[in-house]
């Protein structure tokens, strides 16, 4: 069978995060840390870049008002023209709380589907579930994954990286 | 109960013993009696344009005090950890309070240039002021002038020391009894300053009226402690002090709060001004009316473009909040944007037709400054800058956005 990567363990926050240290500087891109926690800071420590999600947000965000904004403006002067309360046609100030809300609901649109988006989810399954081991991570464990794609992977060279790093245990997981 | 603190060396905590710093008392009094001299000399011949222009400088200065006293009221209502390296700052600004009582004189004496309301031969003719002329009455006005003032010292003279009490004992009742006064502490504030605020800015123009007025207000006076908290953080870090107490994390969630705040006035602003556009009333439509029909428009364009537009799309950006010289940047604007504010609410009922700005405006800021920058100099002299013995103090420093 195909290999999917390798899994090491490790017994605390702190030797993860140095692990994280070793492999980030080891030039490694396709990898992964996984904790029953967050832990500040452990993206520095993974070399992890600034997410894109706050662009998606502003754009949506953004894309969002104007289309609340376009609406108004079209059923009201377009669409069907009404005189409201003496007003005009175009009363822009009496738009601004749909465009606003508008704006909220693509913000809040864009954050949820570009966090999933950008972490490719949902899926149906992940081949880091074949190891039984591996279902600490939602309660005391903490791991590194490195997959075998990655063009640094070499079976024995990553491996005794990850055990220099201080791992307890090491095991190869099948795609 | 004793709590570990973390090692904190003198010099980080203290105000700088040498430079500027040690001037500032001496500059701030010399300054402030100058402008207060100036404001008065000048005034004689126009006296409705001193006070005008005093008042805008009292109200900018008081607000910075009300802000910093609920900023500091709010983060023991709230149990906030992240803040504890910041709030010494915000107690010292607030404990100015009580000086405001004998800034609020010339205000207090002058009633009859600034309020319509107090001529009693104006009142005699106009029904809608014989109908508030229960609340809108001299003596009634000058009585509650008492008890805001008492209200606020009491607080934050009561904070200002229990906090600093702490610094010595260490004693963790002390923030668990701050923390328990402090719904009531609120209230308190929040009531004064309301109605603070409807009596020296709203009741300038006694036929209108708008019920949000007070939180409009309150927005202002917190966009400007927040920009007055960076800017002194800043400042005494430049001369050596709070070296790694405060870093680029609380400046992040300061600056996160400032865009939350530039939010929240454009909020009330908008709220305050559409009701009123909408309903179409005369007399909620007039305060609009004298600062749109006339030659003020293009001043309260500038106030909604540079109070919320710009800073708004500016603070959005992360790096921003994280950067010294935008920080910096963004909080002077926005204390200059909060003066224009009030200079806004204020000066349409003396100036009428058009924004005119007069050296009083001038010498009334530099006066009631002089004083607030001495009294704040002097408060923070020789007192720690951070509360060292504060149980959250740890948690603090250790503290990163997530």
């Amino acid at each position: 069978m195909k290999p999917y990567g390798i899994l090491a363990e490790f017994a605390n926050p702190d030797t993860l995060w140095q692990a994280c240290e070793r492999v980030r500087d080891s030039g490694f891109t396709h990898w992964d840390a996984h904790t029953p926690f967050p832990i500040h800071g452990l993206e520095r420590a993974m070399g992890l870049k600034r997410s894109w999600v706050s662009l998606v947000v502003l754009t949506l965000g953004l894309g969002g008002a104007a289309a609340g904004m376009g609406l108004q403006w079209w059923a009201s002067t377009q669409a069907y023209p009404l005189v409201v309360s003496g007003k005009p046609m175009f009363s822009w100030p009496a738009f601004v709380p749909i465009m606003f809300e508008c704006g909220v609901l693509g913000g809040a649109m864009g954050a949820f589907f570009g966090f999933l988006g950008l972490s490719r989810l949902p899926q149906h399954n992940h081949p880091l579930f074949n190891s039984t081991r591996f279902e600490g991570f939602s309660d005391d464990r903490f791991f590194i994954s490195i997959e075998a794609e990655d063009p640094n992977f070499d079976r024995e060279g990553t491996e005794s990286l990850l055990r220099q790093a201080g791992a307890q245990y090491i095991e190869m997981v099948e795609a | 109960m004793e709590i570990a603190t973390p090692n904190l060396d003198a010099v980080s905590i203290a105000v700088p013993e040498r430079g500027l710093w040690t001037q500032l008392p001496r500059i701030g009094a010399g300054l402030g009696i100058a402008g207060l001299v100036l404001t008065w000399l000048l005034g004689q011949a126009d006296p409705a344009q001193a006070i005008h222009s005093y008042l805008v400088a009292f109200v900018f200065f008081l607000s910075l005090a009300l802000g910093g006293l609920f900023f500091v009221v709010i983060q023991f209502l709230v149990r906030a950890g992240w803040s504890v390296t910041v709030r010494r700052l915000a107690e010292h600004v607030m404990a100015t309070l009580p000086v405001f009582a004998v800034l609020f004189i010339p205000i207090a004496l002058g009633v009859h240039e600034l309020y319509h309301w107090s001529h009693a031969d104006a009142v005699a003719h106009d029904p809608i002021l014989q109908h508030k002329s229960a609340y809108l009455d001299i003596s009634a006005f000058h009585l509650r002038a008492i008890l805001y003032f008492i209200v606020w010292s009491v607080i934050a003279v009561y904070y200002w020391r229990q906090s600093q009490r702490q610094d010595q004992m260490g004693a963790v009742s002390i923030t668990r009894r701050l923390q328990t006064l402090s719904p009531l502490a609120l209230i308190g504030y929040a009531l004064t300053q309301t109605f603070a605020s409807f009596d020296w800015l709203m009741s300038l123009d006694p036929h209108w009226f708008s019920t949000i007025f007070g939180v409009y207000f309150f927005a202002g006076s917190v966009v400007a402690i927040l920009a007055v908290i960076i800017l002194l953080a800043m400042a005494l870090q430049r001369a050596g002090a709070l070296h790694d107490l405060v870093t680029w994390e609380h400046y992040h969630d300061l600056g996160k709060l400032l865009l939350g705040f530039v939010v929240f006035w454009a909020y009330i602003a908008f709220s305050q001004f559409m009701l009123i556009w909408y309903a179409n009333i005369p007399e909620e439509t007039e305060f609009f009316a004298a600062r749109w029909n006339t030659d003020w428009k293009s001043f309260s364009i500038f106030l909604a473009v540079g109070h919320f537009v710009l800073p708004f799309f500016f603070l959005l950006i992360r790096d921003v909040k994280r950067r010294r010289i935008t920080l910096v940047a963004v909080s002077c604007w926005l204390l200059v944007m909060h003066y224009v504010d009030l200079y806004w609410l204020v000066m349409p009922n003396f100036h009428h037709e058009a924004p005119n700005l007069n050296p009083l405006d001038l010498t009334a800021v530099i006066g009631v400054g002089g004083v607030f920058v001495a009294v704040l100099a002097t408060i923070m002299r020789r007192r720690p800058l951070v509360p060292v013995k504060d149980p959250r103090l740890a948690e603090s420093l250790l503290f990163e956005n997530a």
